[in-house]
């Protein structure tokens, strides 16, 4: 069954009224009179189950300014916390001195590396980051000292007293030369690394791994396969370093405990992960660091890695006083990874037919100062480095590399974004050799349920590739320019109000790309998420809460945990309990994974009580005898049976009882790649999107303008349809932003342009309007059917946006995001 | 020093304001009205969006002392009533974010909001219709979301817009 959303879903769901606070009440002392706290209870109403779209439970608070975002916490002796950082990108740190900085009225304290009270370094996967730099600086940026100070002001002209003896270093930029050259400088000195055998590690590489299929693994050279295929296309691309720029800063709030313990109120992907990191530097034991979600302004990646957090904790424990941190959209580009910029080599070698016979690449990806998720991303560039394709003899080298740039991790779609330009760029320039339509081209090589991507991986549930690609192909073309109401409107044109073009030197161009994607964790890591659920009568009425410690980033999940817990229970009322450390870890709100894991847990949460129910209704003597658990469900609030009608209302059968399951959901096991032919089934589920974009492009002023976009994304099973439309036209324009504008220009290790002024992102001008059409075909191993949905769009989104450029400006442009020299042919010297 | 000025109809003072500060760092730190955003400080991303007398602006560009005897609407202004109550009766634009699908993180909405409310008091305000695409896309072309794609933005303008004027149309009568 297809769905195509836009036409067919309603746009709003029922009513939502807040419910009184139903959600535990009492407020320990020091918690922040703006804590999220205010933002829960997150109750809803609604009927609305699985398939609906009901508000979101927090949409009230967000539209009316009550929401507590982390930057919004507020205690009235608080003291606010600042970060003295790097001006070098490679530095030996000789000394530091804080004596004038403690002497300004207004300062409380001034740490440096030596008051770190227990390990001091972390990290996600390497414990190879500084919690405060010693011994050396390794980005421009890197935090030295930290400062709790009555004032922000006060706080940053103490950071000006802070004296810091640098012997500066050259910093080590050129990732190809860092990865290849023997004698390149280390970034980090030799031993002082954790060891990962099965990464490949040497020198400055963090991780490489190698892919060998068919004859590649048995020892052929590339000249063999050459000699097989009709036409051969090789092309080298590159991709910029993007950020995530999500709009709420780095921020959050720490309170001393009087246990000795600190509770910490932040914006984070993943709280658990958070709190095993931090715990150990502060030399504390894990349930001494309680975690509590704040509001998140966004994240797409960028809160997966620590900032600010162990600062504002060690800070708070060494004040007594509640610290916080709001980072400066400047300091935020300092403190957060950002996509890693990848420097490609794809060839390509194909029968006259289209039909691939061979395909090699090479993906240098530039890991920054610090590992971060570079390992995972190397993961994911060298297994779908190729894409959706058939492909008998394959051969793939992904490197992660360490640097002296900004330190690059996870960004939506991570790995797989970078490589899915480069692929898709191979497949336009075949398409363009052999004289085929490139949507034809990728339908002759498409994979689809049963094929193997090159890790021997068997793709294991529905790919309808083809299909998608024709949809895509099919739908309606935008209106031709000259058919517009008014051509000479200028706000219809490349440059818009700026008037730079009354329609001269505008031509249309069309453009495809797909993308395949790996959803929740891989690679042999024990993927799991926890949900509590209680059911209880409250006021008369059944109610659930819905506790767990998943990130709401703004995605939905908030509004999704009640969809489940009321398809599940058949109770109206659902109350989604602040997210803590005082339940299970959720894993992160990451890889398209919460719907999927969450949701899962929370099924299963659901449907242990459930059973506790039925168990309940039994003991009553309420069942026939002979009645099995399959013919009772929970609907309306009464426990029913099919045979026998109502048996009890839930407010009778529960009274004062609450019934209460926590239970864990694991996706089914992954496997390790090896690290010699980079064979092994990492991957659990994939997702796919294909886009179609239309451009009109001012061939002459190198200016773009998007006309539309069209996006057909296979997601198993429509869980929110609004929500998820929502997420497709919010990754599809994240790409768009690589496509024509987004990147951090870094030059010598120093970033250029660490501001909105100068990283642009899209704005409504920038963005057109899109065709988003839906396809449900269910996997039978994820919960309820469904695929994860938040990245697959962002893959194809760029490739699309710039194969529709090179249709109406004929240039091979290789660099991610298109410049408007690329596109007038101007080289502008560096 | 000291600054007094309105906000969403009450005068408020604040008291030991340093020279430097915005008229965001004012209202989120010192008046306990953290609804106006602070995504980037240096007025290209909008998210601070309030109206100055009758005029939008981004209160993080704003002195705090220019504020000074003149009146501040914020997103916690928005709603009749405000948003002091427990259960605040949502404006029309509210609403129609909250039911479109336009309010993801949400980080953006507070001043995409306000800037919506002055966009439909420009048009339907004014005696006008519903206004088209393109001036919704100019209109609020100074406000930034990373979210959504803008494209439920536009429906929740349309359908504020739409209802606004219903509800005009209906007083005339």
């Amino acid at each position: 069954m297809a769905t195509d959303i836009r036409t067919t879903a309603s746009t709003t769901g029922g009513t939502t009224t807040r419910t009184p606070a139903s959600a535990p009440t009492s407020t320990p002392a020091g918690t922040p009179t703006r804590s999220p706290a205010d933002s829960a209870p997150l109750s809803s109403t609604t009927r609305d189950g699985l398939g609906a779209s009901p508000r979101r439970p927090d949409g009230t608070l967000k539209v009316t300014g009550a929401f507590a975002y982390s930057s919004d916490m507020w205690l009235e002796d608080m003291l606010w916390g600042t970060t003295l950082r790097s001006p070098h990108p490679h530095a030996r740190i000789r000394g530091i001195d804080t004596t004038a900085a403690l002497r300004l009225p207004g300062v409380y304290a001034v740490l440096t590396h030596e008051d770190v009270p227990g390990e001091k370094r972390y990290g996600l996967e390497f414990t190879d980051q500084p919690v405060l730099a010693y011994d050396k600086v390794r980005y421009k940026g890197e935090a030295v000292a930290i400062i709790a100070a009555d004032h922000p002001e006060t706080g940053r002209r103490a950071a000006e007293r802070i004296v810091v003896d640098y012997e500066v270093l050259p910093p080590v930029s050129d990732v190809t030369a860092a990865a290849f050259d023997a004698d390149s400088p280390l970034v980090h000195e030799a031993g002082s690394l954790p060891v990962h055998e099965e990464y490949n590690q040497s020198g400055n590489v963090v991780r490489h791994q190698p892919i060998r299929t068919g004859a590649f693994a048995e020892g052929a050279d590339i000249e063999e396969l050459r000699a097989r295929a009709d036409v051969v296309v090789s092309g080298e691309y590159e991709v910029g370093m993007q950020d995530q720029a999500f709009l709420g800063p780095e921020s959050g709030m720490a309170v001393p405990a009087e246990d000795g313990g600190v509770d910490l109120y932040i914006a984070t992907q993943w709280l658990h992960v958070d709190q095993r990191q931090i715990a150990p530097c502060l030399g504390l034991p894990a349930d001494k660091v309680r975690l509590t979600l704040a509001g998140v302004g966004g994240a797409f990646g960028a809160r997966e890695d620590l900032s600010m957090q162990i600062h504002a904790c060690m800070l708070a424990l060494r004040t007594g006083k509640p610290v916080k941190f709001v980072y400066n959209r400047e300091e935020s580009f300092y403190g957060h990874v950002h996509r890693h910029p990848a420097k490609m080599a794809y060839e390509h070698g194909a029968m006259s037919d289209g039909t691939l016979v061979y395909a090699t690449a090479q993906v240098v990806l530039d890991g920054g100062a610090y590992a971060s998720a570079t390992p995972a991303v190397v993961g994911v560039a060298s297994s779908l480095g190729l894409g959706p394709y058939e492909i008998p003899n394959a051969r793939m080298d992904a490197y992660g590399v360490y640097t002296t740039n900004p330190p690059c991790g996870a960004m939506r779609g991570f790995g797989a974004v970078q490589a899915c330009f480069g692929y898709e760029s191979q497949m336009d320039r075949l398409a363009e050799e052999l004289g085929m339509h490139p949507v034809d081209l990728r339908v002759k090589n498409a994979m689809s349920q049963g094929s193997h991507i090159i890790t021997g991986q068997e793709i294991d549930s529905p790919l309808p590739m083809a299909e998608m690609l024709l949809r895509a192909k099919d739908t309606a073309q935008p209106v031709a320019r000259r058919d517009l109401a008014d051509p000479a409107d200028v706000r219809t044109l490349p440059g818009g109000t700026a008037n730079t073009s009354h329609g001269e030197g505008v031509v249309r161009g069309v453009g495809y790309g797909v993308g395949l994607k790996n959803l929740c964790y891989s690679e042999g890591f024990d993927d799991y998420s926890t949900a509590r659920v209680r059911l209880e009568v409250i006021g008369g009425e059944p109610s659930v809460l819905v506790h767990t410690a998943a990130a709401e980033v703004g995605q939905g999940l908030v509004t999704v945990k009640g969809q489940i817990a009321r398809e599940e229970l058949g109770v109206e009322r659902v109350t989604i309990h602040p997210s803590d450390t005082r339940v299970g870890s959720s894993g992160s709100s990451s890889a398209s994974r919460q719907s999927y894991m969450t949701g899962g847990a929370v099924q299963r949460a659901c449907q242990a009580v459930r059973s506790q129910v039925f168990a309940l209704a039994r003991a009553r003597s309420l069942v026939a005898a002979g009645r099995p658990d399959g013919d009772l469900a929970l609907v309306g609030g009464k426990v029913v049976s099919e045979l026998d009608g109502a048996l009890a209302e839930l407010g009778d059968l529960l009274g004062d009882e609450a019934v209460e399951a926590t239970e864990e959901f694991h996706h089914r096991p992954t496997e390790p790649l090896d690290p010699t032919r980079g064979q092994g089934d990492s991957h659990t589920q994939f997702g796919m999107c294909v886009h179609r974009a239309v451009v009109d492009v001012d061939v002459e002023l190198g200016l773009v303008k998007v006309v539309e976009m069209t996006a057909v994304q296979d997601v198993g099973r429509i869980l929110h349809p609004q929500q998820l439309i929502g997420q497709i036209e919010g990754a599809t324009t994240q790409g768009i932003g690589l496509a024509l504008m987004e990147e951090i220009q870094v030059k010598d290790s120093v970033i250029r342009n660490p501001s909105f002024t100068d990283y642009l992102i899209p704005t409504i001008l920038d963005t057109p309007p899109m065709r988003i059409d839906v396809l449900e075909r269910p996997d039978p191993a994820a919960p309820y059917g469904l695929r994860g949905a938040g990245e697959p769009a962002t893959l194809s989104s760029t490739p699309a946006v710039v194969a529709a450029i090179r249709d109406a400006t004929g240039r091979a442009l290789t660099h991610a995001p298109v410049r408007p020299e690329d596109i007038v042919g101007i080289v502008v010297p560096d | 020093m000291r600054v007094s000025f309105e906000v969403n109809g009450e005068q408020v003072t604040a008291d030991d304001v340093w020279a430097g500060e915005s008229l965001l760092y004012v209202l989120r730190e010192r008046l306990g009205l953290p609804g106006s955003k602070n995504a980037c400080e240096q007025g290209e991303c909008g998210s601070c969006t309030v109206y100055l007398d009758c005029v939008t602006a981004c209160s993080c560009m704003v002195a705090a002392g220019q504020a000074e005897g003149r009146s501040v609407r914020t997103v916690e202004g928005l709603a009749e009533g405000g948003a002091a109550g427990a259960d605040p009766a949502l404006a029309h634009v509210q609403e129609a974010f909250v039911a479109a699908g336009a309010v993801q993180c949400g980080f953006c909405t507070p001043g995409l909001l306000v800037q919506t409310d002055d966009l439909i008091e420009q048009t339907v305000g004014r005696g006008g219709g519903v206004p088209e695409d393109a001036e919704i896309r100019e209109h609020l072309a100074g406000n930034l979301c990373r979210c959504t794609g803008y494209e439920k933005i536009i429906d929740a303008v349309r359908t504020a817009a739409e209802r606004t004027l219903a509800e005009r149309s209906e007083v005339a009568r």
